[in-house]
């Protein structure tokens, strides 16, 4: 495409190495000024790669950009940030025990005479911005009392008052709930009036949909397409973003419940602070049947997953497996219950990242008479059994038993985590933001695995922050606020927004279904 | 290009290189004081190597920071930072004392007897810092420290107190003979012992001019032990996971608490056996009013730092540093430069092994550069 400066930006025959590794091979990128255009790929496509050599963190291999027609070169992100771009990252940046306002103007600080911080000036500065764009924000809160979306406002915050004229937002919607996500598709079309341009990397089609004007899709860093949103659906932009057909929608038969596997009877649980986060909470799980709890962060999901895994103290109530208590015992004694659980943390909980994958697969079956000799690890047993998993689970590298686990992308670490925990044959399995990070394709596997699971007669327990996760996979749909069911319904009884407006603490509709 | 790129990212090449650049800047320091650095490292090796008796001096040197790199390195291998080696070195020296100097049993009993005591003192130091980590979750850094401190002070009162301090001089009465781990320590002085030595002048040399010990034996052995145990065993697994990542392995069913403190504890045998060794094996089998710590536990935080935490590695480590160590008291004998230069070389190594991360990055850079001409 030819130079000009109706483009805001424009990335010609970008390519990005590391070592061998084509990260990047020839991509190209138009964007027009003031209109929202959206990067599309999968984990691992390039996005990110991409979007940080725009903003000066890589340096590309080959390939121009032009900025408003001019050719420039990005050696840092200061010389970005001197050419307007800003950058929103996934992970914010944030110093927790300053304030909205200290950390805006971290960095670019307003000093009167005598270098001292004119903190009124920069405050005044910030309440412009907050005006003009609807971020509403509180210019004094400290950002570990504020939520995560007002934190992402003050990232956006950041870039404006650095003058920024085009905006990269890594994966905005990735911690937001779907009121937060509004918002703040909102807040991208009041600046997108105001002549900014936007660039937004993510791998929600829903979202692309709802706030883009043009998408470009990358695929394992080749350059596939550009397109105006309007004219294609969501089927079309997962075909091009995966390579091959893919289905959105959960395939599976209506839930044949057995019998009650898993209760929990009026638990109460406090959080690292001493406060209530789950309150006189009772919910059942039977064979054959997936319960999912919709919800919005911090209502409780994770002390309740905490009290499940006796990783926390259960204040009051009883959790029972099979009819055996086990709350307040330890997290060995549950997995000896047969209860499985996928952390939504992968590498935190799930993983020990330095080991490797046939090390990680046995670290709940290690201490077992099938993998120990004597006291030592049986080695040839667990590569035995990790080979084959590798296998069943379409793990990827094959042959990766003997390589560290952190050597694995995202999903292929998350199959790593399922593949252990489902091999574990248990009654319940506890599946928290199982598909958190993944992309289409990986997401559409752990769906079916669930499914399969459920059909093969087990209890599963869904926790998930996507209402379309929660809504699309389970059986039985429980809506959880303020650390307690505030309302159950069965699959198709109940709409997205009935749910969104219960999980932001909406009144309960009159004609909701009550299961327990 | 590749295959350089290849070598460049083992760890061992990034320690030759790290040893090549202490030796530079050693060089250069020498050459700035108005020494012959060559002539300096001539003597150092000579020092090192150029005798039989030379040679057994550097092993029985490396012996103990073998021990207490060891357990440094095991505890670093558990997610742990044990500074506090010097202190379970100086317990285990201790507690080998109070048994060897009281008791006088035949050395087939005594033996196990006095080093077993040593062991349990570093065990008993090891496990209170374990303990209070796990317990009340204090670092294990501030606790030791404080411990090394205390057990200075604790071997100090000891050397004054009246049951075991030699009237008219600042130590201990030594541990009675049947403690000894010497080898053949009666036989290789009688006559019939030096008779039968002295066809073999190497042999003759070693045996009667130093205090040849089994100490280097046990301290390989125990570097294989926990080299299994780390890498073979079940226990192993769990304490690696647990260092690792304490998160992971807590919610997989490990007890992480429990790891803890038996990490702490068998760090702390291992350095507490360093301790009892060195009373046992060497003269003059006894502890002196300490006034400064002397470094036994703290060069094992060099040693296992050299090693990169390899148990195997360790005992290598161990050996380089013994030789430096005792090498540089030939620096300062034959060119007269101060031992200093050599507590420069040594910090020096360390600092370039802690920087060797640097070497693989390199070689990353080298394989792009090579795959930039491909093209």
């Amino acid at each position: 495409m030819e130079v000009s400066k109706e483009y805001a930006v424009q990335m010609h025959g970008i390519t990005k190495l590391f070592g061998t590794f084509r990260a990047l091979d020839n991509v190209n990128l138009d964007v027009k000024k003031g209109s929202i255009h959206a990067i599309l790929g999968e984990n691992g496509a390039g996005k990110s790669t991409l979007m940080n050599v725009l903003y000066g963190l890589y340096q590309a291999d080959a390939g121009e950009i032009y900025l408003n027609g001019e050719k420039v070169v990005i050696k840092n992100p200061n010389v970005a940030i001197e050419h307007g771009i800003g950058m929103v990252h996934q992970h914010f940046m944030l110093v927790d025990n300053f304030t909205v306002t200290q950390n805006i103007i971290l960095g670019t600080e307003v000093t009167s005479r005598f270098g001292v911080l004119d903190m009124k000036k920069a405050r005044e500065e910030i309440l412009n911005i907050v005006k003009k764009y609807g971020l509403e924000v509180d210019p004094d809160a400290k950002i570990e009392d504020i939520s995560v979306g007002m934190q992402q406002r003050v990232e956006i915050l950041k870039a404006l008052y650095r003058g920024a004229e085009i905006l990269i937002l890594d994966e905005p919607t990735a911690v937001l709930t779907p009121q937060e996500i509004e918002e703040l598709i909102s807040i991208m079309h009041s600046l997108i009036e105001d002549g900014k341009t936007i660039i937004i990397i993510t791998h929600k089609l829903k979202e692309i949909k709802a706030s883009s004007d043009v998408c470009t899709i990358i695929r394992r860093g080749q350059y596939i397409d550009t397109v105006p949103v309007a004219d294609v659906d969501e089927e079309e932009l997962a075909t091009k973003m995966v390579g091959h057909a893919v289905k959105l929608v959960v395939d599976k038969t209506p839930a044949k419940p057995g019998d009650v596997v898993f209760e929990i009877d009026h638990l109460t649980v406090k959080d690292d602070r001493g406060l209530e986060a789950v309150k006189d909470l009772s919910l059942k799980v039977r064979k054959g049947e997936i319960v999912g709890i919709a919800g919005v962060d911090g209502n409780g999901q994770k002390e309740l997953v905490e009290a499940i895994t006796c990783l926390t103290r259960s204040e009051s109530g009883t959790i029972k497996i099979n009819g055996t208590e086990i709350q307040n015992t330890t997290p060995r004694n549950v997995i000896e219950h047969k209860v499985s659980t996928i952390h939504e943390d992968r590498q935190r909980r799930g993983l020990v990242l330095p080991f490797t994958v046939a090390e990680n697969m046995v670290i709940e079956k290690y201490r077992t008479p099938e993998f120990k000799r004597h006291g030592m690890q049986n080695r040839e047993k667990a590569q035995e059994y990790t080979k084959k998993l590798i296998q069943d689970y379409d793990i990827r590298p094959a042959g990766c038993e003997n390589q560290p686990v952190r050597g694995l992308s995202g999903g292929n670490q998350q199959k790593v985590i399922i593949a252990r925990e489902v091999s574990n044959d248990p009654d319940l399995l506890i599946a928290v933001q199982p598909t958190r990070g993944l992309d289409v394709g990986a997401i559409e596997y752990v769906h079916k695995t669930l499914v399969r699971e459920r059909d093969a007669g087990k209890a599963i327990l869904l926790i998930s922050l996507e209402l379309d996760e929660v809504m699309n996979v389970s059986d039985t749909i429980d809506v959880i606020y303020d650390g307690t069911i505030v309302a159950e319904y069965k699959q198709g009884e109940v709409d997205e927004n009935t749910i969104g407006l219960l999980m932001a603490g909406g009144k309960q509709n009159e004609n909701a279904v009550q299961n327990t | 290009m590749k295959m350089l790129s290849k070598i460049l990212k083992k760890q061992i090449t990034s320690t030759i290189i790290a040893l090549l650049f202490g030796f530079l800047v050693a060089a250069i320091v020498l050459a700035i004081a108005g020494y012959n650095p060559g002539q300096a490292f001539g003597a150092l090796f000579k020092g090192m190597l150029s005798k039989p008796k030379y040679i057994s001096n550097v092993i029985i040197k490396a012996t103990p920071i073998i021990l207490t790199g060891l357990s440094v390195a095991f505890a670093f291998k558990t997610g742990l930072f044990n500074i506090g080696a010097e202190g379970q070195y100086v317990a285990g020296s201790i507690a080998a004392v109070l048994v060897g100097v009281k008791l006088n049993l035949p050395a087939v009993i005594q033996v196990p007897l006095v080093v077993l005591a040593g062991v349990l003192g570093g065990m008993v130091f090891g496990s209170v810092v374990g303990f209070l980590k796990a317990k009340f979750g204090i670092h294990e850094v501030i606790t030791s420290i404080m411990l090394n401190w205390i057990s200075l002070y604790l071997s100090n009162f000891i050397v004054s107190s009246q049951a075991y301090h030699l009237p008219n001089s600042t130590s201990t009465y030594p541990v009675n003979e049947s403690s000894y781990t010497m080898i053949l320590p009666k036989w290789k002085t009688s006559d019939a012992g030096m008779a039968a030595l002295k066809p073999n002048k190497w042999l003759y040399e070693m045996m009667l001019k130093t205090d040849v010990n089994v100490g280097i034996v046990i301290a390989i052995l125990m570097a294989v032990v926990i080299w299994v145990l780390l890498y073979r065993s079940n226990k192993g697994y769990e304490l690696r996971a647990v260092g690792f990542n304490r998160d992971a392995a807590e919610f997989a069913g490990i007890n992480v608490n429990r790891n803890i403190v038996q990490a702490m504890l068998i760090a702390g045998a291992l350095s507490g056996l360093a301790g009892a060794l060195s009373i046992t094996g060497i003269a003059p089998h006894k502890i002196s009013t300490l006034a400064a710590f002397e470094n036994y536990g703290f060069n094992g935080l060099s040693v296992a730092m050299i090693a990169g935490s390899s148990p195997i590695g360790c005992v290598f480590a161990g050996l380089l540093f013994g030789g430096l160590l005792y090498g540089g008291q030939s620096v300062q004998q034959e060119v007269g430069a101060p031992t200093e230069i050599i507590n420069i070389m040594i910090g020096t190594i360390v600092f370039f092994v802690a920087l060797t991360k640097v070497v693989p990055a390199l070689a990353e850079r080298l394989e792009k550069r090579g795959v930039g001409h491909a093209q």
